[in-house]
């Protein structure tokens, strides 16, 4: 076989596999969910179909391939069935580069983080799309405060990223994660690198538009938000979508903050496929608390999410930033 | 119905949505015609009459015992209360004295209907400001109670336990323990839901200062209930003409002077702990005797004009009666707490956010079925 064609199976294959993880992590999600807000919520959740209603969601998704794609009469048709594919192509994108282990990882470029924030960024044309050619009132408001919210929050999530990028010097995810053998970076950078922990977390979970900062949707105020016209598998491309992108917030979390694959003191670095167990493991972790946020708090309105993130988020960062050049300036970082 | 202004050479629109009839936060089927520039509200015009089903013109048709059931389907969430407010007419005009066994029962379970609804309320309020969780922690409790009541009467929502001279059957003899259990239960699960949602910073800060109604507003818009009284009104009916067994317990009527959402919200969680204490007092002290005193088949009002109101969860509910001495009432009018406090919104909802307005109408507690009779 030509280099050429041998090159692009094997792109093929991987797509197929990622493809593959991809549908798998979102119903796994999905069903993590519901059984989290089962059990936050005094109830049982879905536990009839299959093991402890693992299959519930699969069930769930046959049912949403089989239903029929509504629409409204006045919607802008190609801008409205164009919406749903940005989203789930920019989740996608970002789901190559996160570092399962060692060797699992679809492609690892010299600007990682930065791309990983440039396309999950994708995500909000499609729902600003959606939202504008669904022809719905509460879309277009539900689409403008995604839009609102992105802006603002992307900036924290660059930023306190770009805190870490001071210690480790690269903004390579695999190179990233080298570093941390000599300790996790949250442990590396201390003070500051809690703080943009913290920050990022506020930051992404409004990122994903999940609550308390889901005034995309906001249920008790617009419905459903910029996806009340979608229906059938047009609406699960979003609903997956939102579950992917809290799992590549929790993902890139544990790549910057926990060390990845890197078992706790490398306490299994004999074992380095067990790497791929360490890294679902923190990453459900943090995943669990988003759904805790998810299932406690309230949600804020419109000006108090602007306020949060000009007034307290973006100046908090800015100085933490200066803090951790500080840091690493005059070596005070700790490591084992 | 649109207005353009012009604002540093940007032309903004107002724009105009409906809220409803279908819509998540209006609890039923009221439909607010909102008119917004962009997140601010600008207008707010309630339309009714989606669910009118005449209720009040049925009753002209129907005997006094037959009016009762009807009130069961206005304010579904204190049946019970409505159904006295009928019977103490009824009462009232016959000149009848029901037996105290009977008073006590009624003001036990009225206070039970209290906390259900407010139970209902708190979960629900929380559910319009985001936070789903709370629903489910609500109806657990409101849980207790409607087993308690399915056990006295049979039924957990439309009670129907009352009749025109006392109660339909005697209570259940598991009654007294069960509502001792749900009390020892139930102090432990109030400051649980402070826990959840009152010391919440989130929630303080999407309530407090939202939808401020003046004491002098809220008396010239006829607020009532706790609606009322966040505003410093104090206007409790339990209070100032105590029906069936109030006059002989001792509460605090739950008084806040702020008049916004959060004061709204806080009156109800202290009228929890009243209600409470008002059955703790009675619970034990239960009169022997009987549960009715007989009364005419067919009940004829004497020629005149009666008025009766009581307090039900949402505020003051009073029954207007003009009977010309037949079998049926000449005209029978409800004053109904929740069309007054509807009528407020307007006023209070201008000028705030999208979530501000869905945050307000919680407070006010709306049930639909009791606006639109």
């Amino acid at each position: 076989m030509p280099e050429t064609a041998a090159q692009i199976t094997e792109m093929i294959i991987i797509a197929i596999i990622y493809l593959g993880i991809f549908s798998v992590a979102g119903l796994f999600l999905v069903f993590m969910e519901r059984r989290v807000a089962a059990w936050f919520q005094l109830r049982i959740g879905p536990n009839r179909v299959g093991y402890q209603g693992l299959l519930q969601t699969m069930a769930d998704a046959l049912k949403l391939v089989s239903k029929e794609l509504t629409g409204t009469v006045k919607a802008d048709k190609f801008l409205y069935n164009l919406a749903p594919y940005f989203v789930i192509i920019s989740s996608l994108m970002a789901l190559g580069l996160i570092p399962f282990s060692k060797s699992f990882q679809a492609f690892d470029i010299n600007i990682g983080i930065f791309f990983l924030i440039a396309v999950s960024s994708i995500g909000v044309i499609g729902i600003l799309l959606g939202g504008w050619a669904s022809n719905n009132k509460y879309s277009l408001i539900g689409a403008m405060r995604s839009g609102v919210q992105t802006i603002s929050y992307e900036l924290s999530v660059g930023l306190s990223l770009l805190t870490m990028v001071l210690l480790t010097g690269s903004l390579q995810l695999s190179e990233m994660v080298e570093v941390q053998k000599h300790g996790w970076l949250i442990l590396q950078g201390h003070i500051p690198a809690v703080i943009a922990f913290m920050v990022f977390m506020i930051a992404g979970t409004a990122e994903t538009n999940r609550a308390p900062f889901d005034m995309v949707e906001a249920e008790s105020e617009l419905g459903a938000g910029f996806h009340t016209e979608y229906s059938g598998m047009k609406f699960a491309y979003f609903f997956l979508a939102e579950f992917i992108n809290m799992f590549i917030i929790a993902a890139i979390a544990t790549t910057v903050f926990f060390g990845a694959w890197l078992s706790p003191f490398g306490i299994t670095e004999s074992l380095p496929w067990l790497g791929i167990i360490w890294f679902l493991i923190k990453t459900f972790a943090l995943v669990f608390l988003m759904m805790w946020f998810r299932w406690t708090f309230p949600r804020l309105r419109v000006d108090q999410l602007l306020t949060l993130e000009w007034k307290y988020l973006l100046p908090i960062n800015l100085v933490n930033i200066v803090v951790m050049a500080l840091i690493v300036w005059q070596k005070l970082t700790i490591q084992f | 119905m649109q207005e353009t202004t012009t604002i540093n050479n940007f032309k903004s629109e107002e724009y105009f949505i409906n809220m409803g009839p279908q819509h998540p936060a209006t609890h039923g089927v009221l439909r607010l015609l909102l008119t917004i520039d962009g997140e601010i509200i600008k207008k707010v015009e309630p339309d009714l009459g989606y669910i009118h089903r005449s209720i009040e013109k049925m009753c002209e048709r129907d005997s006094y015992q037959q009016i009762v059931h009807l009130t069961d389907r206005m304010d579904y969430l204190s049946s019970h209360i409505n159904n006295e407010a009928v019977c103490l007419t009824v009462e009232k005009a016959l000149e009848l004295e029901v037996p105290d066994r009977v008073k006590v029962i009624r003001t036990i379970i009225g206070e039970l209907t209290r906390i259900a609804s407010h139970c209902l309320w708190w979960g629900v309020m929380g559910m319009d400001v985001g936070a789903l969780t709370t629903y489910f922690y609500g109806f657990r409790d409101r849980e207790m109670i409607n087993d308690i009541f399915e056990e006295t009467c049979g039924a957990r929502l439309t009670m129907n336990y009352n009749v025109p001279g006392g109660l339909m059957w005697d209570i259940h003899p598991n009654f007294v323990n069960r509502v001792k259990k749900f009390i020892v239960h139930f102090k432990t699960k109030i400051p649980e839901f402070d826990r959840l949602l009152t010391e919440n910073i989130i929630f303080q800060k999407r309530t407090k200062g939202v939808g401020v109604l003046s004491k002098e507003d809220a008396i010239s818009f006829g607020a009532s209930g706790p609606v009322a009284r966040a505003s410093g009104y104090s206007c409790d009916v339990r209070k100032y003409h105590p029906y069936s067994a109030l006059d002989k317990v001792t509460f605090t009527e739950a008084l806040q002077t702020q008049g916004d959402t959060f004061a709204r919200y806080v009156v109800r969680i202290q009228e929890l702990w009243e209600s409470l204490s008002i059955v703790e007092q009675l619970i034990d002290n239960i009169p022997e005797g009987e549960h009715r005193v007989a009364t005419n088949a067919v009940i004829k009002l004497p020629k005149g004009e009666y008025y009766q109101k009581v307090e039900t969860a949402r505020g003051e509910l009073g029954v207007y009666v003009v009977s010309t001495g037949t079998k049926n009432p000449y005209r029978l009018k409800f004053r109904s707490p929740g069309f007054s406090n509807l009528s407020l919104l307007n006023h209070i909802a201008v000028g705030g956010k999208i979530g501000d307005l869905v945050a307000t109408m919680a407070t006010l507690d709306l049930v639909i079925p009791d606006i639109d009779r």
